[in-house]
């Protein structure tokens, strides 16, 4: 009897304790990542083809992604603005919106479906292949030749584009403010410069990036790294991916939003 | 893809990157917060500040001279007190008059400083004495109806007597 509800409540805990052990699993890779970093960051030209492979094929999307965002934004926010004859505060909306939110955050979203899906799923394969078994038994760690410089590809490309994408945006808005509906381009640009901080918004922008990177990063090589070596882990492993960068991108902005523009 | 192409890209990429920074630092953003070093902090009670924010400018004749940098009520007083920091290039004399205004109708609320006539000028940690409160719309529409309602009272007399 006792037996039966052990198992019991054993089988209700289980995928909560999965969960625990799967995070727990998670920081110590986390750990083993910043301890080889030195190792594979020494040998830079793998961070580069990861730099090249996660950021560079990354910008087209990023770029035209911005263009249509800051466009969109432009035209949305000029028919509110138009109403309270205040259409010149167009180029504030604009650049604050992406510079604070939109850009890190869009860029982050963007990048986790073009850059995560596929560093997970070359992880989980070169897995399922059992290519990392073999550089462990050629004795290389396959932690410090694969992982780390995938890592640090990812880290190191999101903040560049997601300046990209609110550079990109900010152009889309011009474009649509000035050259289609006619405002006037001193009053646009100075009136953004005059109330965009640098120190307030733009850095804030890039630190929230940073720490999109990171999360996205991390999440991508761990899902790759833990995936089960069959076709169908490595596809639930790519999925994950996603769907769990998107969720930890748009809590951590709650998070980082609430630290950085509260309280001035 | 060969080694020196991806060199190629990845610089070019770093390169685009760098350049957008920097498109966001010098045409799309400001340094509106000056360097602690060269400003000096004055304050100034309010008897009531309206919608005041910290960071919000100080200008006088519309240049911006200063920041917002602290807003706290005294708790013996019971007035507002407003830490103010000036640019160290401006220097106002000790009778300047501060008033917190509003630029355009639905704009921010900012601080007004009227430089006086007094030979001495305000130093750090000095009071700018002679301030005027914000105006609250709901004040001046009260006033606005006590005062009709006066003219009106005095009227309604007259109405009697014929």
């Amino acid at each position: 009897m006792t037996n039966v509800l052990v198992r019991f409540f054993a089988r209700l805990g289980a995928p909560l304790t999965g969960a625990i052990i799967k995070l727990g699993f998670a920081c110590r890779f986390f750990l083993a990542i910043l301890r080889h970093s030195p190792t594979s960051l020494l040998r830079f030209q793998l961070t580069m083809r990861e730099i090249w492979f996660a950021g560079v094929l990354s910008v087209l999307i990023i770029a035209v992604s911005g263009l249509f965002v800051g466009m969109v934004l432009a035209l949305q926010g000029y028919e509110t603005l138009v109403r309270f004859g205040s259409s010149s505060a167009l180029g504030i909306l604009v650049s604050l919106s992406l510079v604070r939110e939109l850009g890190p955050v869009v860029g982050a979203l963007l990048f986790a479906s073009r850059a995560g899906s596929a560093i997970t799923a070359e992880i989980g394969l070169m897995k399922a292949t059992e290519q990392l078994a073999a550089m462990e038994m050629m004795a290389v760690n396959p932690i410090a030749r694969v992982v780390a410089p995938k890592f640090w590809g990812g880290v190191l490309s999101m903040p560049l584009l997601a300046a990209m994408f609110s550079a990109m945006g900010i152009f889309g808005g011009y474009l649509i403010g000035v050259q289609m509906l006619g405002l006037d381009p001193g009053s646009f640009w100075s009136q953004m410069q005059a109330s965009v901080d640098f120190r307030g918004d733009v850095l804030n922008g890039v630190i929230k990036s940073v720490f999109f990177g990171v999360a996205i990063s991390l999440i991508a090589v761990f899902e790759g790294y833990d995936a089960p070596p069959t076709a169908e882990g490595v596809s639930r492993a790519t999925t994950r991916t996603v769907v769990t960068s998107a969720l930890v991108i748009l809590a951590l902005d709650f998070v980082l939003t609430a630290f950085m523009f509260t309280g001035m | 893809m060969k080694r020196g192409m991806i060199d190629f890209w990845v610089g070019l990429f770093a390169v685009a990157g760098a350049a957008a920074l920097l498109f966001l630092a010098i045409k799309v953003s400001s340094q509106s917060t000056l360097p602690a070093t060269s400003t000096y902090a004055v304050t100034a009670n309010f008897e009531n500040i309206g919608g005041l924010k910290v960071r919000a400018p100080v200008k006088s004749a519309g240049v911006v001279v200063g920041r917002v940098t602290g807003i706290e009520l005294d708790p013996n007083l019971y007035v507002a007190r407003v830490t103010l920091a000036l640019d160290a290039r401006y220097h106002f004399s000790r009778d300047s008059s501060a008033q917190i205004l509003t630029s355009g109708l639905l704009g921010e609320q900012y601080i007004g400083l009227e430089p006086g006539a007094d030979d001495k000028n305000l130093e750090a940690g000095g009071r700018i004495t002679i301030t005027s409160s914000a105006v609250v719309l709901e004040q001046l529409i009260s006033r606005f109806l006590f005062s009709k309602a006066e003219t009106a009272g005095e009227q309604t007399p007259t109405e009697h007597a014929q």
